[in-house]
């Protein structure tokens, strides 16, 4: 009973929240990584490309609403996702013919591509800003609990409930959708083999006759779709808000490092150790052990690494962490 | 100087002098300073960028740091905060210097190839982590508990405002010695992410470490440099002063002489960094670090210890953007650690030496006004463009409040624009190096 109770305690506030999170971070390192592969420069800007889709999806999704379309239970916002995620790609693509084309053109060294990107995020900011303005937004509609915390208590008799909101099982399953049929992608078919190729090594892929702008245009795409679909997800388990995505490009970059920079299944990989991290070192598990320990055992503090406030810092700090430790990350990955 | 950048200096006076004639002086005097600030933190990172070609993104940082040294020497010290704590914090102090011994001790003694040298460091590591926040967190609290509302947190030393400005170089100097030291073997776009992600601990440190800087309940009240306003009246030489000129108001007199004399010290510290930098660019030891810059390799075949000099350079920079937020809070009487976001702190300071040329120190300072002066004055601007496409809709309408709330974020579209263009149409910036 009440290991039970410990049990569903440590899954409600740490491996739910956790998981959820990982899976948006990882979404999100995937496009990061993809184009640190192929462009070859660590593109400040996916934060706010993120902050876009999301953008596009929630204005969609309040048309939708306002003519009565929806899906009820699932989310409106799916309905309008596809939507955003075109104008995501469309938005990066352009950037990359206005803006970084002419670098890739000159053979700029990737400092340069990296600074073009800061110029692209101050204008993505200032567009964003401008369309929707600095507040927050709520637009997640439909059911909003799969099973709630006094439902679970109910069934169970525990101590201890666990809550599953439905946006964070959509998050889970749309995550694996995409990240399953991009492995695919990359791994399997002609295409993801091309840009591979081209990733590993330029001048060999373009002796056997890959078109390098064709694999430069499919990074974009990728990395816009991606970026739309976390940046949606991400909004629609929490809130949205445009100043959270300035934030959240240091956790992604953390995960990307971590996970080794332009390896997609590193990626995965980072998004769900920083995750996890930021979650469990602020955790306070005082009631968790009370539960385990024997009575009168109970630990005195409030038995956490960190305090709360320095949640996201978890995450610079493991960035800054593997950077000098490792900075290959898990699976080694390409040095500029 | 070439006749060029006279002219272009020329432009930005009129500039500032037709905000002063059309808004009104005290605003123009209010941009003018936080221009010269901005021209010293351009000047920072034009040393790291322009000489030696470092991609430092953790400006904000030690902009921050220097605002908190300002905050710690000038403040007057809460005494009974000393006095419940103090022993906490020595002990908490002492443990540290333990730790840090026993680790480097621990690290001596046991021989390179030991498979227990990592275990070893990382058990010491932990111990001394409890140990130190034994004392530490408990010393922390009662400190924050002493009236919350005014003070609970240590105050500061009491000194002279204008003594933190060199503290505050000094200060920064050494944290970019320890954060070059550890960051600066990363190359290219792997230091960016790391000084990124270290600029942002330094200020979540900042400001979640209220018994230090009162974290986000903000510390105001700094002492001043120069007169209060209030004070100026009475001054019976000033009243003279203002009947000499003929000024009517002299409630707006008071405001404008405290900015000018604002402005005259900032413009001392500018000119001392200015000159200071271009005999540093001219010596032998600024051609060595373009050198280095522009072919690291072959700076190295040639024996020159390139690290060092990226130390050293990396050190330089740090110092002058702490020395800069030192002056920041010294302006505004207050220090927000909230207000300390990479938009305004760091980024901004990138697009001033782009802008201005990178490697060129009077690029550097002309573009450190120019940009301030924009980011400033496109609001005004914008509100007043909106106003006259807006000016057949009803006041009330969705467009028009909608436009009007978007205004102020148009800086950041134009910072944008500035950034690209010049990256793509001039990338050696309005004044290029020689």
């Amino acid at each position: 009973m009440e290991i039970a109770n410990a049990f569903a305690l440590l899954t409600n506030f740490v491996i739910i929240p956790s998981i959820t999170y990982g899976a948006q971070l990882s979404l999100s390192a995937l496009g990061v990584t993809i184009v640190f592969g192929i462009l070859r420069f660590a593109n400040f800007s996916h934060g706010e490309l993120m902050s876009f889709g999301a953008m596009v999806t929630i204005l969609i999704t309040s048309l939708f609403q306002t003519k009565g379309i929806n899906i009820f239970p699932i989310p409106t916002a799916l309905l309008a996702l596809p939507i955003g995620i075109i104008a995501t790609i469309a938005i990066a693509l352009l950037a990359d013919q206005l803006i970084f084309r002419f670098y890739r053109k000159n053979r700029s060294k990737p400092i340069i591509f990296t600074m073009a990107s800061l110029g692209l995020m101050f204008f993505m900011a200032g567009l964003i800003r401008i369309i929707i303005g600095p507040n927050e937004y709520s637009f997640a509609d439909g059911a909003r609990f799969l099973i709630s915390f006094r439902d679970f208590k109910a069934i169970t008799g525990w101590d201890q409930g666990i809550a599953i909101k439905q946006t964070q099982l959509i998050t889970l399953v749309v995550t694996l959708i995409v990240v399953i049929n991009l492995l695919w992608f990359i791994y399997k078919t002609r295409w993801g083999k091309a840009m591979r190729a081209y990733s590993d090594n330029e001048d060999l892929a373009l002796l056997s006759g890959i078109n390098p702008e064709r694999v430069v245009l499919l990074a974009w795409i990728i990395a816009g779709a991606l970026a739309c679909v976390a940046g949606t997800l991400y909004s629609l388990d929490k809130i949205y808000k445009p100043f959270i995505f300035t934030q959240i490009t240091l956790p992604v970059f953390a995960a990307t490092i971590i996970g080794g920079i332009g390896q997609p299944i590193g990626a995965v990989l980072g998004g769900f150790v920083v995750a996890f991290s930021e979650v469990a070192v602020t955790y306070s598990f005082k009631k968790f052990l009370t539960y385990l320990a024997p009575t009168n055992w109970e630990p005195q503090g409030l038995v956490q690494l960190i305090s709360t406030d320095y949640k996201y810092a978890v995450s610079y700090i493991i960035l800054i962490v593997v950077l000098l430790l490792r900075p290959t990350g898990i699976i080694p990955g390409k040095t500029t | 100087m070439t006749k060029h950048v006279g002219v272009v200096y020329f432009i930005t006076s009129i500039a500032l002098l037709a905000v002063g004639a059309l808004q009104s002086w005290n605003i123009a005097l209010s941009i003018f300073n936080l221009c010269i600030i901005s021209a010293v933190m351009a000047l920072g990172l034009n040393i790291q960028w322009g000489y030696a070609g470092l991609f430092n993104v953790g400006i904000m940082g030690f902009t921050a740091l220097g605002a908190l040294t300002a905050v710690v020497v000038s403040m007057p010290k809460v005494q009974r905060a000393w006095v419940v704590a103090s022993n906490g914090l020595i002990l908490s102090f002492l443990s540290f210097i333990a730790v840090v011994i026993s680790i480097v001790l621990a690290r001596r003694l046991l021989p390179l190839t030991s498979s227990l040298r990592l275990p070893v460091t990382i058990g010491l590591l932990i111990a001394g982590y409890l140990l130190i926040g034994n004392f530490f967190l408990p010393a922390t609290k009662q400190i924050e508990a002493i009236d919350p509302v005014i003070s609970g947190y240590l105050g500061g030393m009491g000194l002279p405002i204008l003594l933190s400005w060199p503290i505050a170089g000094i200060v920064t100097a050494v944290a970019g010695w320890l954060i070059g030291k550890v960051s600066l073997g990363l190359r290219g776009d792997y230091f960016a992410i790391a000084t990124l992600g270290i600029s942002d601990i330094i200020i979540a440190i900042i400001k979640y470490e209220e018994w230090l800087s009162r974290g986000v309940r903000n510390v105001t009240g700094i002492p001043r440099p120069v007169p209060y306003e209030i004070d100026l009246l009475d001054l019976s030489w000033f009243v003279s002063l203002t009947h000499f000129l003929g000024v009517t108001d002299i409630n707006n007199a008071s405001s404008i002489f405290v900015k000018l004399c604002y402005g005259v010290l900032f413009f001392v510290v500018l000119a001392i960094i200015l000159w200071l930098s271009e005999r540093a660019l001219k010596s032998p030891w600024g051609r060595m670090m373009r050198a280095i810059r522009d072919n690291r390799d072959a700076a190295e075949a040639m024996g020159k210890d390139v690290k060092a000099r990226y130390l050293q350079v990396f050190i330089l920079g740090c110092a002058i953007c702490g020395i800069a937020g030192a002056m920041l809070a010294t302006l505004e009487g207050q220090f927000t650690p909230t207000s300390y976001i990479p938009l305004r702190f760091t980024f901004l300071i990138w697009v001033m030496v782009i802008l201005g040329g990178s490697g060129n120190n009077w690029g550097a300072v002309l573009g450190g006004v120019i940009i301030w002066f924009l980011w400033v004055e496109v609001e005004p601007v914008g509100n007043w463009f909106v106003s006259i496409i807006t000016a057949s809709l009803p006041k009330t309408s969705f467009i028009t409040t909608h436009l009007i709330a978007g205004t102020s974020y148009t800086r950041y579209l134009l910072m944008g624009i500035i950034l690209l263009s010049v990256m793509r149409f001039a990338p050696r910036g309005l004044i290029p190096e020689r």
